[in-house]
């Protein structure tokens, strides 16, 4: 016997149980429909994945040099004589001092990915502490505050970036905390500005008038609710933070061989390209194709959580 | 409206004033400073160098020392490049610097509109999804990366189409030669372009559905008129409020594109100083770019009101 409707049908034909469906249903839904941006998630989780665990599986470590192939393309490279004839396992040629550009690639894919992820992180968490305490408290420590946030926006701050790793001396880990610590700024004028209007709703007067401190609102009505545009936000600054390092990177002044990243290699190629394309080519490529990747992602999740706005 | 402006002027020095501190107090507190060498100095000779810049004194007496030459316009001695002021050296690298990001804004400005009105006319049509791809491909491929591929196609390669050889010089200034330019020109001008299209694009199609221009429509004015007479006006306001962060893109950009073609600018001095720590030169250049950025905010700011008459100044 077939069953024409399935058991939740029925339940919402007796009108019952009416299954609701959230904004992030709607939104998730929205998402899905928006093809580019669910390729992007395909493809970034691909690059991840390759990023975390392909360098296992490689003959060649990053670091790992090998003076009988300096410089060689690939074997399907269209100029045969500078071929590796390393029996084609270099699949994207050899660096400089012989070093599989593959393994590179993959390992600074894995570097420049973790700058994006922690210095977002960071940025993140100080971006929304920041914004809703402003917005909370209100009046002049909201103004003094965003006063300072003002400031900080008049300077280009790649340059305070430049400066701060002069002064940390390129470590590797500050410079993750550095990057996060420039970027915050637009996120905590997006998240005062919805403090402003959600502290005036009605949930928040009952939550004070049942006795929840400032400490408890912000953390538990407030910051949950703002929650929207702020995830719009984190996806475009992600590959902010990721092209800050490789800018970095790039002027000299990130991270240092034999570690590598996106913007390393960049510099690298982009310093032989005459000789040896290839290496410019692959890390070049794959940053690009991450960048449009987030971006996508970006305007998709704005275009699924904010559907006036298309 | 004279007030206001003087008002945000007079506020813009605190401003400088908690960067000047704020990257003085960063610049000492790092390890390191401009003397070092890999071969030790006798004591008397490095004492005698630090006396001469001040860097024997305790550090509040140097950072007062600094901001009462700065009140006097007086930014020091560069610590690294021998006699030569800071005010010399920037002196020599502002106008290379201006002239290449002046040249890269109003490219990207007319160019930015063009195309934006022309997709947002075309709107949904095939025309406006190639021009907004484009445009993505813009916003998202990094200076680093565009400058080295159009040097290999240009430059390297070259270009050669019916017979003229259209490949450019690599790198250098040449006194500002044409042929030296277009490359730096393109790559700075690409970002600020495609943003430029995308904000044009979306205020002019809200403004093209508005009531005043259905209003010329109906009383039979040409598509030209109507875009370039009623609607552009309005759908140019949006990107004033964007002429500041669009500076402070090309300065940035303006450091990489400078250290690749080689530009004598002020991006390179301020890279090498920072690697350096040429401190006088570092908070030089710094103070420059900061006073410019807060000056064409207030600029941009103030022609915002002048242009749209429904804005008021606040307080």
């Amino acid at each position: 016997m077939s069953v024409p409707f399935s058991a939740a049908d029925t339940e919402a034909a007796m009108g019952d149980i009416v299954q609701g469906r959230s904004l992030w249903d709607d939104a998730l839904r929205r998402l899905m429909r928006n093809r580019a941006a669910v390729i992007s998630v395909v493809i970034l989780f691909v690059i991840a994945v390759a990023a975390v665990i392909g360098p296992y599986f490689l003959a060649y470590d990053y670091s790992f040099q090998d003076y009988t192939v300096v410089s060689c393309a690939p074997d399907w490279w269209p100029d045969t004589t500078v071929m590796c004839n390393a029996g084609g396992t270099h699949w994207f040629g050899t660096d400089s001092i012989g070093r599989d550009l593959v393994a590179r690639t993959l390992y600074g894919a894995r570097v420049s990915l973790a700058v994006g992820l922690i210095a977002t992180l960071v940025s993140l968490v100080i971006g929304v502490a920041y914004g809703a305490i402003a917005g909370y408290v209100g009046g002049r420590i909201d103004e003094l505050m965003m006063r300072f946030v003002d400031v900080l926006y008049s300077i280009p701050y790649i340059f305070l970036v430049i400066i701060l790793m002069v002064i940390f001396n390129r470590n590797f880990f500050l410079l993750f905390v550095a990057i996060g610590a420039v970027e915050w700024l637009t996120m905590a004028r997006i998240v005062r500005g919805q403090t402003l209007s959600i502290k005036q709703k009605e949930f928040i007067e009952a939550a004070r008038a049942g006795g929840v401190g400032a400490f408890g609102i912000i953390t538990r009505h407030i910051i949950p609710n703002v929650f929207g545009p702020v995830v719009v936000y984190v996806t475009l600054t992600v590959p902010a933070s990721i092209l800050a390092e490789s800018f970095l990177s790039f002027l000299g002044l990130g991270i240092q061989e034999p570690l590598t990243s996106w913007g390393v290699l960049i510099s690298d190629g982009a310093n032989q390209m005459e000789t040896a394309p290839w290496m410019l080519l692959f890390p070049a490529a794959f940053m690009t194709v991450t960048l449009f990747c987030f971006n996508f992602i970006g305007d998709g999740l704005r275009d699924a959580l904010d559907p006036k706005d298309r | 409206m004279l007030s206001y402006a003087i008002r945000r002027l007079l506020g813009a020095i605190p401003t400088l004033f908690i960067i000047v501190t704020v990257t003085f107090f960063m610049m000492r507190i790092a390890p390191g400073g401009p003397f070092d060498s890999q071969r030790r100095l006798p004591p008397e000779i490095e004492h005698n160098i630090e006396a001469a810049y001040d860097l024997d004194k305790p550090l509040y007496q140097q950072y007062f020392i600094y901001l009462g030459k700065l009140a006097h316009g007086d930014l020091g001695p560069s610590f690294k490049n021998k006699d030569f002021t800071v005010t010399e050296l920037i002196a020599d690298g502002l106008p290379v610097s201006a002239e290449l990001g002046a040249l890269a804004m109003s490219i990207a400005i007319v160019f930015g509109m063009a195309l934006g009105t022309f997709a947002a006319l075309n709107q949904n049509k095939f025309a406006d999804h190639g021009v907004m791809s484009v445009a993505m491909v813009g916003i998202t491929i990094p200076t680093f990366v565009m400058a080295p591929i159009l040097t290999l196609i240009f430059g390297v390669y070259g270009v050669e189409i019916f017979g003229y050889d259209l490949s450019l010089p690599v790198g250098g200034w040449n006194g500002g030669a044409l042929r030296n330019l277009i490359l730096p020109v393109a790559v700075l001008s690409l970002g600020p372009i495609a943003v430029i299209a995308r904000l044009t694009r979306g205020s002019m199609i809200e403004v093209l559905h508005s009531n005043y221009v259905r209003t010329a429509r109906a009383k039979g004015l040409s598509n030209t008129m109507v875009v370039m007479r009623h609607a552009l006006r309005a759908a140019v306001l949006p990107l004033i409020s964007y002429l500041g962060p669009a500076i402070a893109g090309i300065l940035t950009g303006s450091l990489i594109i400078e250290q690749i073609f080689g530009i004598p600018g002020i991006g390179r001095y301020f890279v090498q100083g920072a690697l350096n720590r040429d401190y006088t030169l570092v908070m030089g250049v710094l103070i420059y770019y900061a006073t410019f950025v807060i000056l064409l905010n207030l600029l941009a700011d103030i022609l915002y009101a002048a242009l749209d008459p429904r804005v008021r100044y606040a307080k």
